[in-house]
Formats: C-alpha cells, structure tokens, sequence
C-alpha cells in the first residue's frame, strides 16, 4: 500500500494548483502538483489525502485522478462550506499543503478476473474514479466494467465527458440515472438501485466497490444482496469526520475501526452490523 | 417466430408460474406500440390494463397544478408498467408517457381480474408478483424523498 512519502506523516508538503475544472455549479476538479519534489504523487484507487488551505483549515478528501499519473494529484471537490469554497476558489500557482495519502484502497487486485462493479452516488464517483481508470488501463486483466451512476439532477452529473467515453469501451457497460430529470431529460429516473435490473450482473463472479452517501449504501448493499452477490465481495467507502488521518486522535472511530486508517474502504461484511446502528 | 405464450413465459415477472396460469394470461394478452410522445395512460383514466414492456422507454410523471410535468421515474425493457388494475377503484394514479419509441405486451386488466376471480389460485399468484414490483417501487420512492444527494446529508 502507498503511504506517505515523507517521515512526518502531520507535515504537509507543499503543492500548487495545476488546473481547477467546474465540474457542476459547487463542484470542483483541482489537480495539484509537488512544489518541491518532496510530496509524492503515487497513491491506491480508493486512497485520500488532506488537504490544507493555509490558514483555513485541512480537509480530508478522496483522490479521484489517475494512479498512472504520477506529476500530479487530482481531488474532485464539493464546495459545501468555508474551507471547501477557499479550497476551491484557489488559483493556478497558488499552494495547497497535502499530507498523505491515507487509508486503505479499494482491493482491485483482487478483482483480477473478476467482473467490477462501480456504484456512485453523487459525488461518490469521485473515489471510484480511479477505480475505473485501473480497470481501463489493463482491461485485459479484468472481466467486464459495469458502473452505475446515480445523481441528484442532470445537472449535478460529474465527469460527463468520460462517462460517455468510458461507454464506448470493450466489455463496459455505463448506466446513468438521476433522482429528477426534467423534461428534456431522455436518460432514466430513479435512484440508483433501480439500474440493477438493466446492468449484466453476474454476482458470483463480481466484486461491487459503492461509494456514495451511507444511506444510498446501504440500500446498494441490500440490493446487491438480493441479487446474489456475498456481503464480502461489496465494498463501501466509509466516510467521518477526521482530524490526524493516521489513527492518532480518534475523531473517525466507528465501532472498533478508525475510518481513516482502518478504512475508508470496508468490505460490507465487517460493516452490516455498524450500519444499522442507530447514531453511530 | 415467438409467440406472446412464449414471450410471456419468459418474462422475469412470471418466472416459475405454471404453463396453465400462462395459458390464462395469454387469452387476455395482446401486442402494443406506443411512438415516442404518446400517452400510455392518463391520471384519472380507468385503469384496465398492465403492460409488460418489451423495448423502448416510458415515463411515468405527475402534473402538479399548473405547472410543467414532474417525471418521478422511468421504466424500460424487462420492467412492469401499471398496477391500478388490480386495485379499486380502478384508475390511474399517474401518467404513463412514452419517451421513446416502446413496444410492450398489454394484458387486459378487466379479463385478468374475471379470471383470477374465478381461479384463486391464479389471483394469489397475480397478487403476490404484484406485491413485489409495488414493495420495489416503494422503496424507491422512499429513497427518493429522502434527497440523499443534498448538500448535508
């Protein structure tokens, strides 16, 4: 698993914005680059990083570019609040420190041979991301790509472009829905669980990584589940408040796991029981 | 050449039932298109049919007081459309809009209901199939409201 690349897994390193793409109305794409040679830019699909905006405060958010790439870092970014919409509003040149990354990453080595399936909610295709870039970039070890995408609106529907692109792949199969589709809207509606029946699903021969809100989760999970896949062939991201990202301070524990270094990545087997409990 | 027995017998929403009920259904069952724009069925209209949709896509909206059309979902190959048949007092809830070309086997509601009247047996089995596609629909709806893509959740 890639770590951190400096010994002092508290100091940020330092980073400039490269590009920052609108992606949605609150919704950013930045990919940052090493100032100095010292931060590193290898990460595992599923890893996060924390991101400091000097003076502001630090974030933890999921890398959601292309492991291939290795000059750079990308974070796709929902501007929510006072340390998102400043992380957001950054320039071209302008710093940001980043530590990490962290956390456990989707297990795509053990997909090898197997069929994935990718379900996003929201901005939770943001972590998948570099799932699919994997799958794409050594299409020969895996089975066949099925992603299920739901959102809010069309207009809250991220990387548009790549969707489409990633549809026209051999053995992929994309399918998009949205919770409210207006009238010029030609594409499904309904929550994502309702594009199960549409998608080629062979369940016994399939990992499903779902990333997305904990609800939508849990009812991708139950769903899968009906349709014959094992809870510990399903991956959830996992997502709590985080402060160190190493498992020193406590503010992600859930259960017995501290999310940031246990997680964000779990399989639904350790997970079911967590998830049905109220207010943890 | 298939025949609707065939079609019928092959769809997902009657896996396992026996050929005599199929036989039932394919009396009361016959071939339908609907070209893209048109309306399957109306809110309000009586609800005599349901449909089992072969190709194409339809939606299903409400018209809230004078405003455009909401689309609450869409239902395409494979899927059920329509169950206010089975239920007094017999009208439609929504509207059924085809937003693309659809091409679906329609089972006549009034036929289906004399027959599984006369055959228990056939309305139990109706019943629960039914059951499971309006359980579906409510989770999903459930779902829905709950908004879950909205800044803070």
């Amino acid at each position: 698993m890639t770590t951190a690349a400096t010994n002092d897994v508290m100091l940020p390193q330092p980073y400039s914005v490269r590009q920052v793409i609108k992606e949605t109305s609150d919704t950013f794409t930045l990919t940052l680059e090493s100032s100095n040679g010292a931060g590193g830019c290898r990460f595992h699909p599923g890893q996060f990083s924390m991101l400091w905006v000097f003076g502001v405060g630090e974030l933890p958010i999921s890398i959601s570019g292309d492991a291939a790439e290795r000059d750079r870092l990308t974070y796709t970014v929902r501007s929510v609040g006072h340390a998102t919409q400043t992380l957001v509003s950054r320039e071209v040149g302008q710093p940001v420190g980043v530590r990490g990354p962290f956390g456990t990453g989707w297990p795509v080595e053990a997909a090898e041979g197997r069929d994935v399936l990718v379900v996003a909610g929201g901005i939770g295709l943001a972590p998948l991301r570099p799932v699919i870039y994997e799958v794409l970039h050594n299409r020969e070890k895996y089975g066949r790509l099925l992603v299920l995408y739901g959102a809010r609106s069309p207009h809250d529907l991220l990387y548009r472009k790549e969707l489409t692109s990633w549809a026209r792949h051999h053995d992929t199969q994309v399918l998009v829905t949205v919770d409210y589709g207006g009238l010029s809207w030609r594409g499904h509606v309904g929550v994502v669980t309702t594009l199960f029946k549409y998608a080629r699903l062979q369940p016994t021969r399939s990992l499903a990584f779902a990333c997305g809100p904990e609800i939508m989760m849990r009812f991708v999970a139950r769903e899968l589940e009906t349709h014959g896949f094992a809870q510990k062939n399903i991956y959830l991201s996992m997502e709590r408040n985080m402060k160190c990202a190493v498992g020193f301070c406590g503010h992600c524990q859930y259960g017995p796991h501290f999310i940031c270094k246990d997680g964000p990545i779990f399989s639904y087997d350790r997970m079911r029981p967590l998830l049905e409990k109220y207010e943890l | 050449m298939e025949t609707l027995e065939r079609i019928i017998a092959e769809h997902p929403f009657f896996t396992g039932l026996e050929s005599e009920y199929t036989t039932l259904l394919v009396g009361c069952a016959s071939n339908v298109r609907f070209d893209r724009g048109v309306y399957v069925f109306k809110e309000g209209e009586e609800a005599n049919a349901f449909y089992l949709i072969r190709a194409g896509k339809v939606a299903l909206e409400i018209f809230p007081a004078q405003s455009k059309p909401i689309m609450v979902a869409t239902l395409g190959e494979g899927e059920i459309l329509g169950w206010s048949w089975l239920l007094p007092p017999y009208h439609w809830r929504l509207h059924a809009h085809a937003i693309e070309p659809t091409r679906a086997i329609a089972l006549d509601g009034k036929c289906l209901r004399a027959k599984c009247e006369q055959n228990h047996d056939l309305g139990y089995e109706m019943l629960k199939r039914f059951a499971q596609i309006m359980s579906k629909r409510l989770e999903a709806t459930l779902y829905q409201l709950l908004d879950v893509y909205a800044v803070g959740r």
